[in-house]
């Protein structure tokens, strides 16, 4: 079963056209890698995916869970299940990440109708990732990423999509920027996170992330279509001969 | 959704009450003051200080330096006395009052029935002695008797000048003079009623003090004037409130309060003003021009204001410390939220005099919709203020893309030994940070709520807890609909 369905995706900003004809399924349980060049339009994808105000849909269907999400607000696709972490998460000061991580949490099960969990269970549950991911409990006092390092962010990110357990998770060149301790810390994140019942889309612009996230599927974007699928090892192949041989 | 799409908030104080008044034809002569003075059986002394006051208003020009704009003021168009009618002969007990009037204050979440909390009934406000002004009067006053018996004097100013003139006297118009400003002026002249409260020498007043302000007949200006004198060693925290009805004429409040603190003495004043603000068009909405003042006479005396601003179509407001006594500690700590039309000018003065005097300046500027928001401070460090220090921090958020913020900040010093910090930063909440809380699953209302209260919560912990949670409340509803 296809959570995610996208059918000839056309989506410009500002006017430019972006994507040109994106055909892609992901099924329930896989892991699917999307890379490419520069500006071959990863980004817009997974924005457009959250549906982030700017990025607009042509032409083309996106399905998520059988719905179409073409014109849904960004809180309703979340508390549907849509993840997306941010390639620069941006710092809300004044907003403690405790208060943040609560509102959120309350959000999704209220969507979900579930019962709200209490502080306590939430703190626990909170402080119980963070150790995993290797950030001080501490941070849950301080503001929304404030005074966050680059590593910190991302492990942020990863914090936020176990506590949150959506059913795509998109990722955005999650690995960029990080060291290789940072690297193995997040990859085991995602590893945590993937089981049968969810799926993942893992955007990024190096093989080394997919060193340690083995994934199904790897896709590679170019001017804003895919323009070649394969297993595993495509990604190996990229690293070595690069993009130019599929783009030319 | 863009931070642009704001929309106006449902003011939720905007009924009219229907009821009796004894309203004087518009317009302000000398008859008129003294037909203020005559209903409130004043002595002599009191009338001839009004009419000091009006003959010295008469000379005066509104002033123009502030950042606000509005067709200027047709002050023979409003009424200058207005009380609901059966307060002829005043009411003395809470059976006497209008049940339409209590209807009123119960809309509004203010207990009149002190008895519901003295019979260990939890409400919303345990331990809070209210008293209430309903356009010109003075409607009731809560748990008098109990604070009678820590020696606190805690009533309407009309009655305190027939009971307690000597105290009246000796410090009215003491921290705020009759022709400090137009607007003062004006006060000083027609003042209806307001508060007065004493507290005696080393007495901590039991409970939080309160006053709620109403609005409520058509083309009335209201003017009350509160009066708070803590003596030696005493402590006392006051709260104050402000409601009125949705109309599409402007209306005028122009208070003024003057605090007093003698040694070692301490008062905590805190405002939630929340006027009518007007329309989403700007139409209607209070012009509130305000003179709140308080002197630390003695040493080690310490007066703080905290203001939450959300409400006025128009605020122009300075709550000042004049820091006299040696050691002696002022504090402003103020939030000001505008949305649609609003316009707000205001800020402090802390005025160093006495040695070793210390000031502390915390501003929050919230602006959104086509609003304009401006800090205006001064400090003043006297040559006579060895070892004065200030600390000022003004910051200013900005919502959307046609709101303005400005900052004003005054620093005179003529003291070698003063430290004076200044701190500013102007931030706004982008489609960013919207948008992270979006994908979390936080709708875009909510969390613009949560970064204004984040941005405010300096301020807000310096709230009595009542109030901090309606400050809270009421930033929320002022920001409901902010994001289309």
């Amino acid at each position: 079963m296809n959570i995610l369905e996208i059918k000839d995706l056309h989506v410009s900003v500002g006017g430019e056209q972006i994507l040109k004809g994106l055909n892609l399924s992901v099924e329930q349980g896989s892991v699917h890698a999307i890379m490419g060049p520069n500006g071959s339009g990863k980004s817009t994808l997974a924005n457009v995916l959250a549906g982030k105000p700017g990025y607009v849909i042509d032409r083309g269907e996106i399905h998520f869970d059988g719905d179409l999400l073409n014109d849904v607000d960004p809180e309703v696709r979340a508390r549907a299940g849509l993840f997306l972490a941010f390639q620069y998460p941006v710092e809300i000061p004044g907003v403690s990440n405790m208060e943040f991580l609560k509102a959120a949490v309350d959000s999704l099960a209220a969507a979900r109708g579930g019962e709200q969990t209490t502080a306590v269970e939430f703190v626990k549950s909170v402080r119980k990732i963070a150790t995993a991911l290797d950030l001080n409990p501490e941070f849950l006092k301080r503001g929304v990423n404030e005074g966050f390092s680059g590593g910190e962010r991302k492990r942020n990110e990863i914090l936020q999509l176990l506590l949150l357990n959506p059913r795509l998770a998109v990722l955005d060149e999650t690995d960029s920027g990080l060291d290789i301790d940072a690297m193995q810390t997040v990859a085991d994140g995602i590893n945590r996170f993937r089981d049968a019942h969810n799926c993942v889309l893992l955007i990024t612009h190096y093989q080394r992330l997919l060193n340690h996230v083995v994934p199904d599927v790897v896709h590679v974007l170019s001017d804003g279509v895919i323009v070649k699928s394969g297993e595993k090892d495509l990604a190996v192949t990229l690293e070595e001969r690069g993009y130019a041989w599929l783009t030319d | 959704m863009p931070v642009e799409d704001l929309v106006p908030s449902e003011y939720s104080a905007g009924f009219v009450t229907d009821i009796e008044s004894e309203t004087l034809p518009p317009g302000l002569d000398e008859s008129v003051v003294r037909f203020i003075s005559g209903k409130k059986q004043e002595p002599q002394w009191l009338t001839d200080w009004r009419l000091q006051a009006y003959a010295a208003w008469r000379a005066m020009t509104p002033p123009t330096w502030a950042h606000v704009h509005f067709k200027p003021i047709d002050f023979e168009s409003i009424s200058y006395y207005s009380a609901p009618k059966n307060f002829e002969d005043g009411p003395t007990s809470l059976d006497e009052v209008d049940p339409e009037l209590l209807r009123t204050y119960e809309k509004l979440g203010i207990p009149l029935h002190e008895q519901e909390t003295l019979a260990g009934v939890v409400r919303q406000t345990p331990n809070v002695a209210v008293d209430v002004v309903f356009d010109s009067v003075s409607i009731t006053t809560t748990f008098k008797e109990k604070l009678a018996e820590a020696g606190v004097i805690f009533c309407p100013i009309s009655e305190a000048v027939q009971e307690h003139p000597e105290l009246v006297q000796k410090y009215l118009g003491t921290v705020v003079p009759q022709r400090d400003n137009f607007y003062a002026a004006l006060n000083s002249a027609v003042f209806s009623d307001g508060s007065f409260v004493y507290i005696p020498p080393g007495v901590r007043c039991p409970m939080e003090l309160s006053t709620y302000f109403r609005i409520n007949a058509q083309n009335t200006g209201q003017f009350e004037r509160t009066l708070i004198i803590a003596d030696a060693g005493s402590y006392v925290s006051y709260l104050e409130g402000c409601t009125a009805p949705m109309r599409d004429e402007n209306q005028l409040h122009a208070a003024v309060v003057e605090l007093v603190a003698l040694e070692d003495a301490q008062i905590k004043y805190s405002t939630v003003q929340n006027w009518y603000p007007g329309d989403k068009d700007g139409k209607g909405g209070i012009y509130n021009f305000v003179t709140k003042r308080g002197a630390c006479r003695g040493a080690r005396s310490k007066i703080s204001w905290t203001q939450v601003e959300t409400g006025s179509a128009i605020t122009w407001k300075y709550p000042s410390v004049i820091l006299r006594g040696d050691d002696s500690v002022g504090e402003f700590y103020s939030v000001a939220l505008t949305n649609n039309y609003q316009q707000a000018d205001t800020g402090t003065k802390m005025i160093h005099l006495g040695k070793n005097t210390k000031s502390t300046i915390i501003s929050k500027g919230i602006s959104a919709g086509k609003s304009q928001n401006s800090y205006r401070g001064l400090v003043r460090i006297s040559p006579t203020a060895d070892g004065a220090r200030n600390y000022t921090q003004c910051d200013s958020l900005l919502i959307g893309g046609n709101s303005g913020a400005h900052t004003f900040p005054y620093i005179e010093n003529k003291n070698l030994n003063a430290i004076i910090e200044h701190e500013a930063t102007t931030s706004k909440v982008s489609d960013e940070q919207l948008f992270l809380c979006q994908q979390r699953g936080i709708d875009a209302e909510k969390a613009v709520s949560m970064i204004v209260n984040g941005f405010c919560k300096d301020v807000f912990r310096e709230l009595p807890m009542e109030f901090a949670v309606e400050a809270g409340k009421l930033l929320e509803v002022s920001l409901e609909g902010a994001i289309g």
